[in-house]
C-alpha cells in the first residue's frame, strides 16, 4: 500500500495544481446552481443566508411568454446551424477532392479555413457594415439587380436566416478539412476498381466516396446532437438588437440580460440549469451513441 | 486517384464555384480594410468596395494616439503571455498522468471522469460569475487566465497523443532510475512537440479572441482586452429609442473608417500569423473535429 502510494505520489502532484483549478471554476460555479432555488441577493454572497424558495424561479419562467419564444428561437437557429453545418462541409470536400492542381487546391483551402479563426467581435463588426441596409456591400450588390435593401439584422423574418448563413459562412471551412481528411483516407483502389466497372464521377461519389466518408459523417451528426441549445451567443450578442428580440433572442443572450444587466440571479441561474440539464443529456446520449455504433472513445 | 487528364466542364465549373467561395470567405475582410485605408469622405458616401478610395492612413494615425486602444493591447499581450504558458503547463502535468493505464496509476480514472464531466455539464453564466467575484478576481488580469487554465480539450488532445508514444522509451527512462518528471519533460515533451505548437497556438488565439469573460469580469474599462474594447466601440451601439432612418444615419455618418481600422487591427496577427502556421491550426482541426 505504501509502496503504491509512493510511486504514486508524484502523479498525485503533477495533476493537483489542474485539478485545484477544476474545483475552483467548474466544481465550485456546479455547486452554485443553488442559485436557481433561492431568492438570491448577491450582497449576501454565494452560499450565504439566502432565502429558499423552492421551485418559484422556474414556475416563474414558465409562465413567462416570452421565455417559449426564446426556446424556441433557440432550437430553431441551433438546429438549422447544424444541418447547414454538415451538409456545406460534406459538399465543398468531395467537391475540393475533384480539384486536380495542388496549389489551386492548397490556396482554396487557406481562404476557407480562415474565418473560423476570427472572433465574432470582428466578424460582427464587419457584418454590421456589410450587411447595412444603406450603404452596405450587399445591399449595394442587390441594387444593382434592382433588388429592394434588405435590412439583415434589424428585420425578424430575415434575422435567423442572416445568423444560420454568417455562421456557415464561418464554419464551414473547419469542417471541410474534416471531411477532406476522411476522403483522403479512402483506399485508391476502391476508386480504380470502380472506373473499371464504368463508374462514373458522380458514381464514384456516390458509391465510394461516401460510404468511405460514412463514419465520419455519422459520428459529427451525432456529436453534433449536444449543440441542440447552443444557439451561438457570440455570434448573436454582437450583431442583435432589441428589434429582433422576437426572432433573435436565444437563452444564452436572455441569461446574460436578465442576470448580469438586470441582476434578476435566481431566474438566470434557473435558465442556465435548465439548459445544462437539457444539454448534458443530450450529449450523454450522443457519446453512448458514438461509443456503441462508431467505437468512439473521448479518453 | 487514377483519373484520365482530361479538362471537362465539370471541371470548370467546379474549380470557378470553389475560387467563388473561397473569395466569399475573404472579401468581407477585404472589405474592411479597404474602408480602413479610404478616406473618411470617400468611406462616408458608401463606395469604397474592395480597393480603399481616396487612400489615407488618417484612422490609423487617430487609432494610435488612443490611449485607451494601447491599453487593451497591453492587457491583451499580458493575458496571452500569461494565459497562454499556464494553459500549456497545466494541460502537460494533467495530460501526463492521465495517459497512463490504470494499473499504473490507480485514480486515473477518478481524475479523468472529474475533467471529463466538466465538458458536459457548466454551473452556467451567473454562479461562475459570482464564483469568481467572490474570489476577489474582477478588475484584475487572473480573472482572465485562471478561469479557463486548465482546457480539457487539449488536455484530451495531449493524453491521446501521450499514448502514442511507444512505452519502451519511458520504461528505459525508468530502469535508469529516472523519476516520472524526468520522464516526462526529458521523453515525453521532445517528441510531442507538434502536438505541443498546436495547442499552444489555439490557447494563443483563443486568449486573443475572448472578449466576452473581459466585458463583464472587467469593471474598468482599462482593464478590457483588446477584443472586449473592440466590442464596446464596435457593436456596443445602442440602438434603442431610434427609428429606422436614424439608424441608417447613425451608421453611414459615424466614424466608419475609425471603426474599420481597429476591427482589422483586431483581425490583423491572426491573418499575418495564419498562412505561416496553418499547418498546425490545420493538424488542431483533424484532430479536434473527430475527438469531440
Amino acid at each position: 500500500m505504501k509502496r503504491i502510494l509512493k510511486k504514486e505520489l508524484p502523479l498525485h502532484l503533477m495533476i493537483l495544481p489542474g485539478f485545484i483549478f477544476l474545483l475552483l471554476f467548474s466544481y465550485l460555479p456546479m455547486a452554485g446552481v443553488v442559485i436557481a432555488f433561492q431568492k438570491f441577493i448577491p450582497a449576501k454572497g454565494l452560499f450565504g443566508d439566502q432565502q429558499w424558495i423552492g421551485l418559484d424561479n422556474f414556475v416563474y419562467l414558465m409562465k413567462l411568454p416570452s421565455f417559449w419564444n426564446i426556446l424556441w428561437n433557440t432550437v430553431y437557429i441551433a438546429v438549422m446551424k447544424i444541418l447547414c453545418g454538415l451538409i456545406v462541409p460534406i459538399v465543398v470536400a468531395i467537391l475540393l477532392n475533384e480539384v486536380r492542381g495542388s496549389k489551386l487546391k492548397r490556396s482554396i483551402q487557406t481562404a476557407i479555413y480562415l474565418p473560423h479563426f476570427l472572433s465574432w467581435v470582428v466578424l460582427g463588426g464587419i457584418f454590421i457594415d456589410i450587411l447595412s441596409p444603406t450603404d452596405g456591400l450587399v445591399n449595394r450588390a442587390l441594387q444593382a439587380f434592382g433588388v429592394e435593401p434588405i435590412f439583415f439584422l434589424g428585420d425578424n423574418n430575415w434575422f435567423p436566416f442572416t445568423m444560420i448563413f454568417t455562421e456557415t459562412w464561418k464554419e464551414f471551412g473547419y469542417g471541410t478539412i474534416v471531411y477532406l481528411a476522411a476522403i483522403t483516407g479512402i483506399d485508391p483502389s476502391l476508386y480504380e476498381a470502380a472506373q473499371i466497372d464504368g463508374a462514373n464521377r458522380w458514381k464514384q461519389t456516390l458509391h465510394v466516396t461516401l460510404p468511405g466518408m460514412r463514419m465520419v459523417i455519422v459520428l459529427l451528426m451525432v456529436l453534433s446532437l449536444g449543440n441542440l441549445l447552443n444557439a451561438g451567443f457570440d455570434q448573436i450578442f454582437n450583431m442583435y438588437s432589441p428589434p429582433v428580440y422576437e426572432s433573435g433572442d436565444i437563452i444564452d443572450t436572455f441569461v446574460y440580460r436578465i442576470g448580469l444587466l438586470d441582476a434578476q440571479f435566481g431566474v438566470a441561474t434557473a435558465v442556465g440549469l435548465f439548459k445544462s440539464l437539457v444539454s448534458m443529456t443530450f450529449i450523454s446520449v450522443s457519446y453512448f451513441f458514438a461509443y456503441r455504433f462508431a467505437d468512439y472513445r473521448i479518453f | 486517384m487514377v483519373r484520365p487528364k482530361k479538362i471537362d466542364w465539370f471541371t470548370i465549373f467546379n474549380t470557378c464555384f470553389l475560387v467563388f467561395a473561397a473569395l466569399i470567405c475573404l472579401v468581407p475582410l477585404i472589405h474592411i480594410a479597404a474602408v480602413s485605408f479610404s478616406s473618411n469622405a470617400a468611406a462616408a458616401t458608401g463606395k469604397v468596395a474592395l480597393w480603399p478610395l481616396d487612400f489615407s492612413i488618417n484612422s490609423y494615425r487617430f487609432v494610435v494616439k488612443r490611449v485607451a486602444f494601447w491599453q487593451s493591447m497591453l492587457v491583451s499581450i499580458k493575458r496571452i503571455a500569461i494565459g497562454g504558458t499556464l494553459n500549456l503547463l497545466l494541460t502537460i502535468l494533467v495530460a501526463y498522468p492521465l495517459s497512463k493505464e490504470k494499473s499504473d496509476f490507480r485514480f486515473r480514472s477518478f481524475y479523468a471522469w472529474a475533467f471529463f464531466i466538466t465538458m458536459m455539464f457548466s454551473g452556467g453564466l451567473i454562479p461562475w460569475y459570482m464564483v469568481i467575484k467572490q474570489l476577489n478576481l474582477l478588475d484584475t488580469i487572473w480573472a482572465l487566465v485562471l478561469p479557463g487554465a486548465v482546457p480539457v480539450f487539449s488536455v484530451i488532445l495531449l493524453l491521446n497523443f501521450f499514448r502514442e508514444v511507444p512505452k519502451e522509451l519511458a520504461e528505459a527512462a525508468f530502469i535508469d532510475g529516472a523519476s516520472h518528471w524526468t520522464t516526462l519533460w526529458r521523453i515525453y515533451v521532445p517528441v510531442s512537440t507538434p502536438a505541443l505548437a498546436t495547442i499552444l497556438l489555439f490557447s494563443l488565439v483563443n486568449h486573443w479572441n475572448s472578449w466576452f469573460d473581459g466585458l463583464i469580469l472587467m469593471n474598468k474599462p482599462e482593464n478590457y482586452p483588446l477584443q472586449s474594447y473592440i466590442q464596446t466601440i464596435v457593436v456596443q451601439r445602442s440602438f434603442d429609442n431610434l427609428t429606422r432612418a436614424e439608424i441608417d444615419q447613425l451608421i453611414s455618418i459615424s466614424d466608419k473608417t475609425l471603426r474599420s481600422a481597429q476591427i482589422f487591427l483586431g483581425a490583423l496577427p491572426i491573418v499575418c500569423v495564419y498562412p505561416f502556421l496553418q499547418k498546425y491550426f490545420v493538424k488542431g482541426i483533424v484532430l479536434g473535429g473527430v475527438k469531440g
